[in-house]
């Protein structure tokens, strides 16, 4: 996958400096001026999106003439885990968004059970970039043509030793996706598909392929959400998931969700969501809260 | 900070200087109230997008009485908007006011004609960013809410008017 990599690292860093380049030759840069929540929310991975789907928008309240960054908390609790997220990303004139995100997926009293120790958290660092290849999400209403992005996440696992003996093939692995949203105004309706090619385990966080299956193959993930005023959006998302581990059998992830945005500087997502298995333990169904700042 | 607005203003001074007498004494004969504007083709086309196909909509909006409202907070909330207000300035107000409602009454199927000029020459030149075009969707939607049009409703007539972002908007 490497020359992959780095064709489309090469691509995307070339489109990359050719909009921030055209975009720096224009006038003065101006701050804000994005539409309420056409930014998304973030995702669990950093990047913008539904909350477990990435979608084609560029984060933060930026428009073509300006550079925005936004920072998230987020926590999902279920009944044997914790996912801990905290990330940043940051918008450039709606065309290229860089993501951090810091994963932290504490087995709680279940690494006991486990024996791999009380409390035992696994760490992940996900860097994202996505660019806007096409369309606007919004503006486009008179045309049925998406805004299209496309996208990289490098995903680290701090937990090489223990996701290696699980069966994972590696520690680290890069997600490539195309995401295609669409606000169909007329209907009140958000809609998102994403093909997400990887070969994560559990999003990363048991690592990467498996003594199953250590190829890449591809995954969807997609949300939609009935606009309810423009401050306000419920929906639901789904997103597949490859099976890689023999010992740790690995499900789809759904939720359903309701944003709101206060204003422009800060955002709300609540959601239930179901992770079905993770590690042997089944029905991880539960809570997921995020706090999201503009800036 | 909008260079093209500022030489822009600064032409229309100088023209309105030079030429106030003969402005002024050439109002619009049809439109009392308003001034003169070159000749152009009059059409419904003119108005950015075909009418809604939604029976309705247009009593979801009040009607006329309720377009009118909305025109009206509109265009106020608008003038007194600091992120957009220069744009209004030296701008027929008056004009202004008639063919949006005109336009809204067109587009959400209440059978008026549109008189106006098309999108891309009425806001020639304005300097109109993303953020602006953007703006004026956020005051819109302050007016609709005003008047009690429904979400669903206001977001029926974006759907039409955000394609003219296009020619509203500078690349």
């Amino acid at each position: 996958m490497s020359k992959i990599l780095k064709t489309a690292l090469c691509a995307l860093t070339a489109i990359a400096g050719l909009s921030l380049a055209h975009a720096a030759g224009a006038e003065e840069m101006r701050e804000g001026g994005k539409l309420l929540l056409t930014d998304g929310v973030s995702t669990v991975e950093g990047s913008a999106g539904g909350g477990l789907a990435t979608w084609a928008v560029i984060a933060a309240d930026e428009t073509q003439d300006g550079v925005g960054g936004k920072a998230n908390a987020s926590e999902v609790h279920l009944p044997a885990y914790d996912l801990r997220v905290y990330g940043a990303a940051v918008g450039f004139f709606n065309r290229v968004e860089i993501s951090y995100a810091r994963e932290e997926f504490d087995t709680g009293s279940t690494g006991a059970k486990l024996g791999i120790g009380d409390g035992f958290t696994f760490d992940q660092d996900v860097v994202g970039a996505k660019v806007r290849l096409l369309g606007d999400a919004v503006y486009d209403q008179d045309s049925l043509l998406p805004q299209i992005s496309a996208g990289l996440q490098y995903k680290h696992n701090d937990r090489a030793w223990l996701v290696k003996a699980l069966g994972a093939k590696s520690a680290d692995g890069v997600d490539y996706y195309v995401a295609a949203t669409k606000v169909f105004l007329d209907q009140s309706l958000v809609v998102d598909a994403t093909v997400r090619m990887t070969r994560a385990n559990q999003i990363g966080i048991l690592g990467f392929g498996g003594d199953k299956d250590a190829n890449y193959t591809p995954q969807f993930e997609g949300s939609v959400g009935y606009l309810i005023t423009r401050h306000f959006v419920v929906g639901a998302e789904y997103r597949t998931k490859p099976n890689n581990l023999g010992v740790a059998k690995e499900d789809n992830w759904s939720d359903l969700f309701a944003a709101y945005a206060v204003n422009s500087h800060l955002s709300v997502t609540a959601a239930y969501v179901d992770t079905g298995s993770i590690v042997t333990f089944a029905n991880q169904r539960g809570l997921y809260l995020s706090l999201q700042a503009g800036f | 900070m909008r260079p093209f607005l500022i030489a822009s203003s600064a032409l229309a001074l100088a023209a309105a200087l030079c030429l106030a007498p003969a402005a002024f004494a050439d109002p619009s004969p049809d439109h009392p109230g308003e001034q003169a504007v070159d000749p152009y083709t009059q059409s419904n086309a003119n108005a950015g997008a075909a009418p809604t196909r939604d029976a309705g909509l247009f009593n979801a909006f009040h009607g006329k009485d309720g377009i009118a409202r909305i025109v009206d907070s509109f265009v106020d909330r608008n003038v007194a908007d600091p992120r957009i207000s220069e744009i209004f300035k030296n701008q027929d107000l008056v004009r202004l006011r008639r063919t949006l409602r005109e336009q809204f009454c067109y587009l959400l199927g209440g059978g008026c004609d549109y008189t106006g000029r098309d999108m891309k020459s009425s806001h020639k030149d304005m300097g109109i960013q993303d953020a602006d075009f953007n703006a004026l969707v956020e005051n819109l939607q302050w007016s609709m809410a005003k008047e009690g049009v429904s979400d669903r409703a206001q977001n029926k007539l974006l759907a039409i008017l955000a394609p003219m972002h296009r020619d509203m908007a500078v690349k």
